[in-house]
């Protein structure tokens, strides 16, 4: 990942400490603490990793333990490739991807913008605003589906306070259109705070002298704003992107809490989709295929974002 | 600089992004007032229609989050009158209390499962981080890559092969089998927050140390150690949360003996439909200690929810 | 440092914990359902506990994880349960898969006969193949889909006349699917005591079971069937014939004109909240709530009154539920598990399961001349298990149950394509599944 951002520290490391003075080497030192992480790692991630490789050219079930098991090739791939069920929940899960990193990139910055106004207890209320993104998703989500309620919930109430519509004229859950919105509030809802925090520290990264310059050059506010500002927070902005499309990528527990992927397969992202597979219909085989074909596409997407991301920082 | 500085903002400014912000804010914090509040609700009124805002607050959330009861007929009740206050909670509604419910248990699961977890991948990427910091290890840039690519995978793809591997090593639905993988989801984050921590602390402390007489295991938990502890302490938290709240492993891996509160907490179920009051009561229960923990963490928050890509 | 605590306790919590799950042959843990009829258990239980020295406890979970946490438990192999209350579809698997013992011997060795039992209870709930005398459980828990209706409402004057000239008939509990339509539009929108109330709240859920356990009760009674009674794999005409289309758009319409907004993943504790407060005039579920209805502050007592699902133009079926125990085979404990049910299948316990609130299957209770009149809802649990049907028990009943929560969810909530399509595709999936399993 962003090797550039995150090694920084490590590449900046003399070498010459690894001097042997007593006791162990350092190098049996090295060893003997990197081992045990490297060792766990191996078991629970990579091992099981060629398990589902190889499981995915079988039709294996795991709730028939016994039963025959044939090497079918490739077939499980075709077969996923094909299926227009997985694109359409690969059509949900882009629609949830792009529209919350949209709302949570417009919202977190600007909230990062203004909470760098410096006004008196920013902290304090900094603090609350992070809470959401802290709690359980499962937790919170469930909690949700009875805020969305329209008679008895929180939600319609409010929003017909605003609007002056009928509380009950409209359902989020319940309805199509809406559902797919229902679940990009309540993620937008839980993690603004996270795209704030690392804008918030983009613009507190921007050393004042900056601006004070430009100031002397009579450059407008808004001008110092998309010639300092955005370009010197953009990095920032970019590396939560990242984060938010790994972890909405893999989105499972929220949504399955509050909709249950309905209604009809409106909102059945593939995580929901992949477990329906795997643990309710144990095709065992077809899910590890299914399983491997989402690896692959979000490490290959999140290797060419890293390439712009670095592109961006060498700028 | 001056007492007038160009990019401070002025009073007006910072009044209207003050505004702003504790509006969104407050927005922000409706749904979890509202779990609040609804854990002090009683049964019909927590499924008021329309919603009551103001209502006489009960304890019937909390009694009902804690006890299994049943219906009994009106000849038994009245034999035999409640003794403390949550059995009079409970008799008014024509029931008994038959037992404890499981939420204590699936609490405690949590509590073990969470500082288990917690505990080792800490443990382990001390050591991990600390020899990743100081040494010359070959493929590092690699190894570490690797060991953050880990959490790219989604959890349900990994739990395919980790269902498969629990139930031939007889791991399913325990304690080490969750403690350890957990362990090993946070071992990602644990290694690279704390190397950020550890590339910060001076190697000129440690050489002090060697060249006074220490061995280099001495330097690293006499030296290091105690320097790191902030760093250490803060990444313990962010593991803890992490264990806290997992679903997706500790829906499918688990069931009755170590099952999580997560998975529970939904699933809480009343007399005749959903219990919101003991579901709510539950949540807050569940959620305070987060709560607590992330103010305790301001600090050091962003680092930790970045794998110490972005520190302050 | 605090952290060396933390170990310490945890590991000593393992290690008792692993303790606990070892052999203790008189600890017994029942798995069931977590709903009133299994806090009844607990209390009924407690005879046994005295009786036979063994300890119980309980696992239960709620119905939309029920499936799913149990049927894992099961595949994975594991020891939870000695004792499991599995749903009356998952009898085909349990048996087939080996997850349940046979209990052919045991019942002859003992003296219990099914032929005490009410007969759609043994083929629903033990029998695996069905219509073939292996028992793989004892019928546990009747359940059946029933209807509840708002009897103050109904009774309200105004209601009465502006009923009555409207569709020329008297507002009572309806005798056939289209009256019940009627009377949920009659009370959509209406206003009762200052409150907009809806029509019905039916069974719409998307993520277990939820809107095949309601909309069968409408395919049923149009002409539905699982497949050819000759040849029960042979689905085309049977599965999608226009009857069952026909009673899949009754569903659909009885969904768009006459229930709560929002009520679209419903399922039995949603249908239950609508229900007591105050939402709505009819309720579609499973006859384990009227207990609970019946002893409602709000809804309770003369307030509520029950029918069984109305008879459509093709037949007259309700939609199965309950449960049979069985002994799970991973268990340690099978003997105590055997002394279990026997103690459970005593006239004298199943009918004080009946006066806890369990629906007994045995004829000895339901039989009595005093039973029909000893609640209110107890005529119409009789009545409703005389027509009950069931969805597929087969081994991969899972599956099917996907298939049609997605097709009928899509169809009916979502609004996707018409009846024909939704059940033509679901004959398509069904056959698809038949074909893995080797059963075509």
């Amino acid at each position: 990942m962003s090797e550039t951002v995150m090694d920084r520290a490590a590449s900046a490391t003399p070498t010459k400490v690894a001097r042997r003075i007593k006791g162990l080497s350092d190098r049996t030192i090295a060893w003997i603490f990197v081992a045990p992480t490297v060792f766990l790692l191996l078991a629970v991630n990579i091992f099981p990793l060629i398990w589902t490789i190889r499981l995915s050219f079988t039709n294996f079930r795991a709730n028939r333990p016994n039963g025959e098991v044939e090497w079918i090739g490739l077939r499980n791939y075709q077969r996923i490739l094909t299926d227009s069920d997985v694109w359409l929940t690969m059509q949900a899960t882009a629609h949830f991807l792009f529209w919350t990193i949209f709302f949570q990139v417009i919202l977190g910055f600007a909230l990062a913008w203004l909470i760098n106004r410096k006004f008196k207890g920013n902290d304090l209320w900094t603090t609350i605003i992070v809470f959401p993104m802290m709690l359980s998703p499962a937790v919170v989500g469930n909690f949700w589906t009875f805020l969305y309620q329209p008679q008895i919930g929180l939600f319609n109430y409010v929003v017909a306070f605003f609007t002056g519509a009928d509380p009950a004229s409209f359902s989020m859950i319940g309805e199509v259109a809406l559902a797919p919105w229902a679940i990009v509030i309540v993620d937008t809802w839980m993690w603004t705070p996270f795209v704030m925090l690392i804008c918030l520290a983009g613009l507190r990264s921007i050393p004042d002298t900056i601006y004070e310059a430009a100031e002397c050059d009579r450059a407008s506010k808004w001008r110092q704003f998309w010639t300092i500002t955005v370009p010197m927070v953009l990095p920032f902005l970019m590396l939560a992107v990242l984060f938010r499309g790994i972890e909405n990528f893999k989105m499972f527990d929220l949504v399955v809490q509050l909709t249950g992927g309905g209604p009809g397969n409106t909102t059945t992202l593939t995580s929901i989709d992949l477990k329906r597979e795997a643990f309710e219909k144990w095709r065992t085989g077809f899910s590890s295929a299914y399983a491997i074909i989402l690896f692959v596409t979000v490490f290959g997407l999140a290797s060419i974002y890293v390439k712009a991301l670095n592109k961006v920082k060498e700028r | 600089m001056s007492s007038y500085s160009i990019t401070e903002a002025t009073g007006r400014q910072k009044w209207v992004a003050g505004v702003l912000v504790i509006g969104y804010a407050l927005i922000t914090l409706m749904p979890l007032l509202w779990i609040l509040a609804t854990g002090f609700k009683s049964s019909p009124d927590s499924i008021a229609y329309p919603p009551k805002v103001v209502f006489e607050p009960s304890l019937e959330g909390y009694v009902n989050l804690f006890t299994t009861q049943t219906r009994q007929s009106a000849e038994y009740l009245e034999a035999n009158p409640p003794e403390t206050w949550y059995e009079e909670i409970v008799h008014d509604k024509g029931m008994v209390i038959a037992g404890p419910s499981r939420f204590g248990e699936r609490f405690m699961n949590s509590v073990i499962i969470g500082f288990g977890s917690t505990f080792l991948s800490v443990f382990l990427g001390t050591l991990a981080a600390y020899a990743f910091s100081r040494y010359r290890i070959p493929l590092k840039d690699d190894l570490l890559f690797f060991i953050l690519s880990t959490r790219m995978m989604p959890p349900i793809a990994i739990a395919i092969p980790i269902f498969l591997m629990f139930r031939t090593l007889g791991l399913s639905d325990t304690h080490a089998g969750m403690i350890l993988l957990y362990t090993a989801v946070n071992l990602s984050l644990s290694v690279w927050l704390l190397k950020g921590f550890i590339d910060e602390i001076p190697r000129e402390y440690e050489e002090a140390a060697l060249i006074d007489g220490y061995t280099r295991f001495q330097a690293f938990y006499k030296v290091v150690l105690p320097q790191a502890a902030t760093g250490i302490a803060s990444t313990a938290i962010f593991c803890l949360i992490f264990s806290w709240n997992e679903y997706a492993f500790a829906v499918l891996l688990t069931s009755g003996t170590a099952q999580t509160s997560p998975p529970f907490i939904p699933t809480i179920i009343g007399v005749g439909g959903q219990d919101w009051p003991a579901v709510a009561a539950g949540a807050t229960i569940f959620l305070v200690p987060v709560m607590v923990f992330t103010i305790l963490l301001r600090k050091h928050l962003l680092r930790g929810i970045t794998f110490g890509a972005v520190r302050k | 440092m605090k952290t060396t605590h933390f170990l310490s306790a945890a590991a000593l919590t393992a290690a008792t914990g692993f303790a606990a799950s070892g052999a203790q042959a008189d600890e017994l843990t029942l798995c069931w359902a977590a709903w009133d009829p299994a806090n009844a258990l607990i209390e009924l239980s407690k005879d046994f506990e005295a009786e036979s020295g063994h300890s119980m406890s309980f696992e239960f979970v709620p119905w939309p994880n029920f499936a799913d946490r149990m049927l894992n438990e099961l595949n994975s192999g594991g020891k939870l349960c000695d004792l499991m209350i599995g749903d009356s579809q998952w009898i085909g698997l349990g048996a087939e898969a080996g997850h349940y013992v046979k209990l052919n011997d045991f019942f002859e060795a003992e003296g219990i006969s099914m032929d005490d039992f009410i007969p759609a209870t043994v083929t629903g709930y033990s029998e695996w193949p069905k219509g073939t005398p292996n028992y793989w459980a004892l019928p546990a828990f009747g359940d059946v889909v029933g209807w509840t209706y708002r009897k103050d409402w109904f009774e309200m004057p105004e209601h009465q006349a502006e009923f009555k000239e409207t569709y020329g008939r008297d507002l009572k509990a309806p005798e056939t699917l289209a009256e019940l339509k009627d009377i949920a539009e009659f009370f959509q929108d209406r206003e009762i005591d200052g409150k907009t109330v809806y029509g019905a709240a039916i069974y719409t859920e998307r993520g277990s079971e939820g809107i095949t356990m309601g909309v069968t009760n409408a395919l049923y009674n149009y002409g539905f069937q699982y497949g050819n009674p000759e040849n029960p794999y042979e689905l085309e005409g049977f599965v999608n014939s226009p009857e069952a289309a026909e009673g899949l758009e009754y569903y659909k319409a009885l969904y768009d004109c006459c229930t709560p907004p929002g009520s679209s993943d419903w399922y039995m504790s949603a249908n239950i909240d609508a229900y007591k407060s105050g939402q709505v005039a009819l309720q579609m579920n499973f006859a384990f709530i009227w207990p609970g209805v019946n002893a409602d502050p709000n809804v309770g007592g003369d307030k509520s009154g029950y029918f069984p699902n109305p008879k459509g133009p093709g037949g007259h079926f309700a939609q199965l539920g309950g449960q049979g125990i069985s002994v799970v085979s991973y268990s340690d404990s099978q003997d105590a598990a055997l002394e279990y049910i026997k103690w459970f299948a005593q006239p004298e316990i199943q009918s004080k399961w009946w006066e806890l609130g369990g629906y007994s299957a045995l004829k000895a209770v339901v039989e009595d001349p005093g039973f029909a009149t000893s609640q209110p809802y107890a005529q119409t649990f009789l009545d409703s298990m005389a027509i009950v049907k069931d969805f597929w028990a087969e081994p991969a009943y899972a599956s099917l149950l996907l298939a049609m929560q997605d097709h009928v969810h899509s169809y009916v909530i979502a609004g996707e394509g018409t009846a024909q399509e939704a059940l033509d595709a679901l004959v398509e999936d069904w056959t698809e599944v038949f074909e893995d399993e080797g059963k075509i």
